[in-house]
């Protein structure tokens, strides 16, 4: 009895997985639709971006300041408060802009796209969009999709950016560093290529991750109200899950040999 | 949502996400001054290079004209080949000194070059044969200690014998 109820667990989670899999590569397809459909795609990077805007903006100020009041606390005792700019600079562009902005980003935006798309499908109307001959992968999927890629690397630059100026404020406003060596340390030590594109390329996967988990998991959600809200759940836990594993990989394979 | 409203959003939101990309760029990463694929590759050898990383800088007269670009370990002379690759527009004539420094006791390590008074000038791919490898902090202090048990706990002997130990850890090759 036991080992029925394995069996048919993992029969399903495979089962799952192709699904998965299946899905992936017909959102991929479709993608281009969303430029098609360029106004329904300027009405989800509304959604998942301008109004993500908000707890972006404040978070990334508050990480800054925390990092400059934390980081001002142990630099000090090895009298190198002048590295304090770098610290910052490069924990935000390198980990915490693309990871914490995507974290939020999954919370704020992954489940409001996976409940939308799920309540979409429990009030059949998905199914009416495929009796009239519309794709729904193109008509919903795809734009939600696309909307997510365009949003989430400007949203991780953002909170990069308030949260340099965060620490600023407190860095050089409030506790008084000089504001030459904080900008100039920064400017020595942040390098184009290796940390602000990689920064960026960390932001564009954890984009395509999050939207397609989402939406995903919008489309793969039993059609009930307990269905619904189990997806939206797993839509969260699973794009954090998955954001910070894929940091772990892709900083093995930018940052090594670095010495760092 | 009214339609232009809606665009006037999307458009505020792509544009101040790209200025922050901007800012983070030119601002943070200092993307105008360094010229990155600019510049001329110099190679030089050294007994011990500490704690040399890729990417420090090199500086003369203090100021940075370059980034080391590899660091590798020749097999039959057991040196360590250091490649630097110097940004376009400095010129250093070839009996120029290569040493590595650290800035202050805890700060980075860097490679100070001091140009001679040759009138030729380094090329690309050059080898910079005058250097001075880095001063080992463990090496110094057992060598502090053997002069001054060779020299019977005289205090003023131990610490004058302390700099010749220094020269001769950091000798010029």
């Amino acid at each position: 009895m036991a080992l029925r109820r394995v069996g048919r667990a993992t029969i399903s989670s495979v089962e799952r997985l192709g699904f998965a899999a299946r899905f992936s590569l017909a959102v991929v397809v479709h993608a281009p639709a969303a430029l098609r459909r360029l106004r329904l795609t300027l009405r989800e990077i509304y959604f998942s971006g301008v109004l993500s805007l908000v707890i972006i903006l404040v978070s990334g100020l508050f990480v800054g300041m925390v990092l400059a009041l934390q980081g001002y606390d142990v630099l000090t005792r090895y009298g190198a408060n002048e590295s304090l700019g770098v610290l910052v600079a490069l924990s935000l562009v390198r980990e915490l802009g693309p990871v914490v902005a995507g974290l939020l980003f999954a919370s704020r935006a992954g489940s409001a796209i996976t409940a939308e798309i799920g309540l979409m499908k429990t009030t059949e109307q998905l199914s009416a969009m495929e009796m009239m001959a519309v794709d729904p992968l193109a008509r919903v999927v795809a734009p939600r999709f696309f909307g997510g890629i365009v949003s989430m690397p400007l949203l991780a630059a953002l909170f990069s950016t308030m949260g340099i100026f965060g620490a600023y404020l407190v860095g050089v406003r409030l506790i008084g560093i000089d504001a030459g060596s904080f900008w100039g340390n920064m400017q020595a030590a942040v390098d184009f290529r290796y940390d602000i594109v990689n920064g960026i390329i960390k932001s564009v996967v954890f984009g395509i991750a999050v939207s397609l988990i989402a939406v995903f998991e919008g489309y793969h959600a039993r059609p009930t109200a307990e269905g619904v809200s189990t997806a939206t759940t797993r839509t969260v836990v699973a794009s954090s899950l998955s954001i910070l594993a894929l940091d772990f990989v892709l900083t093995v394979f930018m940052f090594r040999g670095l010495g760092v | 949502m009214n339609r232009s409203t809606l665009d006037l959003w999307v458009g505020i939101f792509v544009t101040i996400g790209v200025a922050a990309i901007l800012f983070l760029s030119l601002k943070v990463g200092n993307l105008l001054t360094v010229s990155n694929d600019q510049g001329y590759r110099l190679e030089a050898e050294f007994d011990n290079i500490g704690g040399l990383k890729l990417r420090a800088p090199v500086k003369a007269a203090g100021v940075v004209v370059g980034r080391v670009e590899g660091i590798k370990l020749d097999p039959k002379t057991y040196e360590a080949v250091v490649t630097l690759k110097i940004d376009r527009g400095y010129e250093f004539s070839k009996d120029t000194i290569a040493s590595i420094l650290t800035s202050g006791l805890l700060g980075e390590v860097y490679i100070g070059l001091d140009s001679g008074g040759d009138t030729k000038m380094l090329a690309d791919g050059d080898r910079i044969t005058k250097t001075q490898s880095a001063i080992v902090l463990e090496k110094l202090i057992g060598q502090f200690l053997f002069d001054k048990a060779a020299g019977g706990g005289d205090a003023p002997a131990a610490s004058g014998g302390a700099a010749p130990a220094a020269a001769a850890t950091g000798g010029t090759r």
